[in-house]
């Protein structure tokens, strides 16, 4: 892969952070082979690390304050597992912030297994992590599916339906071409709220075979995948399983 | 598996960090043991939601939490030192010109205080990502998921914030 200057500033703390996929990174070393600027901007950053890893201190905590956390868990008067009716009892506010985030996380970590292709899964997986980590999202952006269709056939020896849904809360950022399964992609764009769904379609080569949608998660993400009219569908979000269904459903029936 | 058990296997294991985190979110010593402290105690009440995956990461992501609605409750008595969003917005300076002098100062033996006063000054929300990046060696999905922003935003503040640390270590030596 052919870097810029740009390309290798704005991916070098991916690289730093080894979170980019095999081809980015070996890209980013390579134009650093060339470029002393970045190749000094790398090393300006390496070392910035190295000495925050190594200087930074780690606090450990106090023995006194392990002591008091358990005295209060003890005071609380039962250890998790024991359900009371006084979880709400105190700083209501607070509480239901906490409470969201350890929903939102629970719904993250679920993990419904039924996988067919592992091979294909992380593919997507790398597909979706790559565009949303280089910010790589689309090469077409519209929310017109005339404009976005057209340009997926012109490229594609086939086009996926590509309907805006804003009405229904995701809507269509635009689209880019993908590789997954040894073959070209045609990868949709959406948004809700503020994250990102790929949606990976190409046709399937067998009949016009229709499957129920199935959910799966992995490395954090969830993904479905159904296939529809000759064509198969891989959603990939971080979004909540539910919210991955709701989009399939909207999609599916948007004419 | 008893409950004590499993409280001391979720949280209790995780104490470091949490105060850690805590601890360089705060900035001294007393509001840190506070936040952990409470921290600690909502973890046990919301202990039945948690479903397994990497407890440190959710211990982590109450105790950002807890934190931040502390700074609210005690925002009025506070009289912080910190880079404002305008200040952020103007660094963007070519990190080749200035990495000679920068470079020549992270060398050097003794840079631990330095180190630590160029990431206290930094904004919270830059300070928690290097934390948890370089400190708890998360990854960017964990970083995600503990300070509640798009995977997409983890890269760019962690970007931001190193730029931050730079600029604030290149000042503190100026000023030395």
């Amino acid at each position: 892969m052919d870097m810029d200057c740009t390309q290798t500033r704005n991916y070098m703390h991916a690289h730093l952070d080894r979170e980019l996929d095999p081809v980015t990174a070996a890209g980013i070393e390579a134009h650093m082979r060339n470029c002393a600027a970045c190749a000094q901007a790398y090393a300006t950053q390496t070392a910035l690390r190295n000495a925050v890893k190594k200087q930074a201190a780690y606090f450990t905590a106090p023995a006194a304050l392990a002591a008091r956390v358990r005295a209060t868990a003890g005071a609380a008067g039962n250890y998790p597992g024991a359900k009371k009716a006084r979880r709400w009892s105190w700083l209501p506010l607070a509480a239901a912030v906490a409470a969201t985030v350890v929903i939102m996380w629970t719904a993250s970590v679920q993990f419904e297994s039924g996988m067919r292709d592992e091979r294909i899964v992380e593919q997507v997986i790398a597909g979706h992590a790559r565009s949303v980590l280089t910010n790589h999202l689309v090469e077409v952006a519209s929310s017109d599916q005339h404009t976005v269709k057209p340009w997926l056939s012109s490229k594609l020896d086939f086009s996926p339906p590509a309907n805006d849904l804003t009405g229904k809360g995701f809507p269509l950022v635009g689209a880019r071409l993908d590789y997954v399964n040894s073959r070209p992609v045609a990868a949709l764009v959406y948004r809700h709220r503020q994250h990102v769904i790929n949606l990976f379609v190409w046709p399937d080569g067998k009949d016009a075979s229709t499957t129920a949608p199935r959910s799966s998660a992995k490395q954090g993400y969830n993904l479905l995948h159904w296939d529809k009219a000759g064509m198969t569908f891989w959603a990939i979000s971080d979004l909540n399983p539910e919210d991955i269904k709701t989009f399939a459903e909207t999609y599916a029936s948007a004419k | 598996m008893e409950p004590q058990t499993r409280f001391e296997e979720t949280v209790m294991a995780h104490l470091d960090a949490a105060y850690n985190l805590a601890r360089w979110l705060a900035r001294n010593e007393r509001d840190a043991e506070d936040v952990v402290q409470e921290a600690c105690l909502r973890a046990f009440r919301f202990y039945a939601s948690f479903h397994g995956g990497n407890a440190r990461a959710w211990l982590l992501a109450i105790v950002r939490n807890t934190y931040y609605t502390w700074l609210e409750k005690n925002r009025a008595q506070m009289q912080n030192v910190e880079f404002t969003d305008d200040t952020v917005a103007a660094v963007d300076y070519d990190m080749a010109t200035t990495a000679d002098s920068v470079e020549r100062l992270l060398q050097e033996d003794d840079t631990r205080q330095l180190v630590r006063r160029a990431l206290e000054m930094i904004p919270a929300e830059f300070r928690e990502v290097i934390v948890l990046r370089e400190l708890e060696d998360l990854s960017y999905r964990e970083i995600a998921q503990v300070a509640d922003i798009p995977l997409g935003t983890v890269m760019s503040r962690l970007s931001r914030a190193r730029k931050l640390m730079l600029k604030a270590l290149k000042e503190l030596d100026q000023d030395s």
